[in-house]
């Protein structure tokens, strides 16, 4: 990147300038990248669920359907956006870029590689912990904006889910931080370096668990979708959203899917760390499987995202009070015992934290 | 000794982990779909489609205006008004069978005794006007003379059991 800073303070421009430009193409290159990928995983949950149920999923549209998500894209496009009379314009509109606008900001602290990271601060994992919270106030006001019992029913359910599994996942993420000792998201990978048995993963397990699952309920997914939830409240706080507007509520959902999947990547399997990292068996340094590069986050993120397409077809819907008891009465208490069990080991010098 | 069995099932997610595996064996699995233009599920020689009537090989129709087809028709799909034909034999002189009364039973084929309304393997076809359900003489007759060699071959698959 300080190659293209360099080529256009060449031209004349300002160092300031050429910075401004330089991380303009950055975020460009991330989000595109990251709007791409949502388009595929559209594809790609509806293939894997379709072989799962023993269909085929879409294969009409391209070579093997890949183009699917294309022609759902421009469908979504030209359809008419309807405003419902009743609803509160000003917010019904912005309701889905303040679901977007989390969810794609969120990306700037995220390390893609060992060098690549628009955004370098050192608290990082505060910034992600704020960002992906503000994520649920375009849902409340999608549901309250459109002036019906079923939205507003999916907003108030999401409200509280989210808030009750924002819990867990900040204290699954303190066991993380006491763990690397940095709030840092680039340190934290580079606390895993070295294989993996380095992961945190392993010493962890019972906070990775919490965590990825807790993601699953933050992002309103299945089994968590109450907020949803189409068999009762019909498509809950997106019911009265058609054309873009959907589109970009759609989109943000699965933005937020390929983000907490890079979370659980980064802050529990090393990120863009290769597991078999010193592994002599496999080639010099540099070979694929050995080196840390992009190539393992993203099949990190692969893995994780499969998950979730799994999960979806696999686990029936919570019931309400049931995802609420999972959230404060089973998923606080495990991690609060074991951020216990980890001070307690770090303080007597066992295990992977005795230095 | 129940409690703590259900308590460490419950904290290592076993349950959960039986149904994803139940998921991960079905993925793995050949789908049941095919894709149904290019390929197509294996048919009965019996298979109960679109009908026709007949012809003996000399051209002459094998329908004599019996009626028992309309008769033992459940859907009362079958309206048959006969005469007598140039030659003196007995002939109809109209054979409609409407499509969206007909229920596909095959009885009309059961009760011919001359085999000549058939039941055809025949069954991706489609109206665009109203009353083109209406299966008239000539339609029939024309399909029995288009698809003889299909018809004769899966009458004859068949005749064994019969």
């Amino acid at each position: 990147m300080s190659m293209i800073s360099d080529f256009l303070i060449g031209f004349g421009l300002s160092p300031v300038l050429a910075n401004v430009v330089v991380i303009t193409i950055q975020i460009l290159v991330v989000t595109i990248c990251v709007i791409l990928a949502v388009a595929f995983s559209t594809y790609f949950e509806r293939k894997i669920i379709g072989h799962m149920q023993g269909r085929m999923g879409p294969n009409r549209v391209g070579p093997l359907g890949l183009l699917q998500p294309f022609a759902d894209v421009i469908k979504l496009l030209i359809k008419e956006v309807v405003i419902p009379t009743r609803s509160n314009r000003f917010l019904f509109v912005i309701a889905p870029l303040l679901s977007i606008v989390p969810a794609l900001a969120t990306w700037a602290v995220i390390p893609l590689t060992e060098n690549f990271v628009i955004a370098d601060i050192n608290a990082g994992l505060l910034y992600v912990l704020a960002l992906t919270s503000m994520g649920v106030y375009g849902v409340i006001l999608a549901g309250w904006a459109t002036n019906s019992k079923y939205a507003f029913l999916g907003a108030m359910r999401s409200a509280a889910q989210i808030v009750a599994y924002e819990i867990a996942m900040g204290f699954a993420l303190v066991g993380v931080l006491m763990a690397s000792g940095s709030l840092n998201l680039g340190d934290i990978v580079r606390a895993q370096a070295g294989g993996f048995s380095n992961w945190f993963l392993i010493p962890l397990l019972p906070l990775f668990v919490v965590y990825f699952i807790s993601g699953v309920a933050e992002t309103n997914r299945a089994p968590f979708d109450v907020a949803e939830g189409e068999s009762e409240i019909v498509a809950g706080f997106h019911v009265e959203y058609s054309g873009v507007a959907f589109a970009v509520f759609f989109l943000a959902e699965y933005a937020n899917m390929i983000l907490i999947a890079a979370l659980t990547s980064i802050f529990f399997l090393g990120g863009w760390a290769s597991p078999f990292e010193g592994w002599t068996l496999l080639g010099g340094e540099d070979s694929l499987l050995r080196a840390p590069s992009f190539f393992w986050l993203a099949a990190k993120i692969s893995f994780f995202m499969i998950v979730f397409f799994w999960f979806r077809a696999t686990f029936p819907r919570y019931r309400y009070d049931q995802i609420m008891r999972l959230g404060w009465k089973v998923f606080i208490p495990i991690t609060l015992i074991w951020i216990v069990v980890e001070g307690v080991m770090a303080w007597l010098e066992i295990g992977p934290w005795a230095a | 000794m129940d409690r703590v069995k259900s308590f460490f099932k419950t904290y290592s997610l076993w349950e959960l982990g039986k149904g994803l595996s139940v998921t991960l064996r079905n993925f793995f699995r050949t789908p049941t779909t095919i894709r149904y233009p290019e390929e197509k599920t294996p048919q009965s020689v019996r298979f109960r489609g679109l009908h026709a009537l007949r012809r003996y090989p000399n051209g002459e129709e094998r329908c004599i205006a019996c009626k028992l087809c309309e008769a033992v028709c459940p859907a009362l799909a079958i309206t048959i008004e006969s005469d007598v034909g140039e030659d003196g034999t007995r002939r109809t002189t109209r054979y409609d069978i409407d499509l969206f009364k007909c229920i596909y039973c095959g009885f009309c084929e059961e009760a011919c005794p001359v085999d000549a309304i058939v039941e055809t393997r025949i069954h991706e076809y489609h109206m665009e006007a109203p009353g083109e359900n209406i299966m008239t003489k000539d339609k029939l007759l024309a399909i029995g003379d288009k698809f003889d060699a299909m018809i004769s071959a899966d009458k004859a698959a068949d005749a064994k059991y019969k």
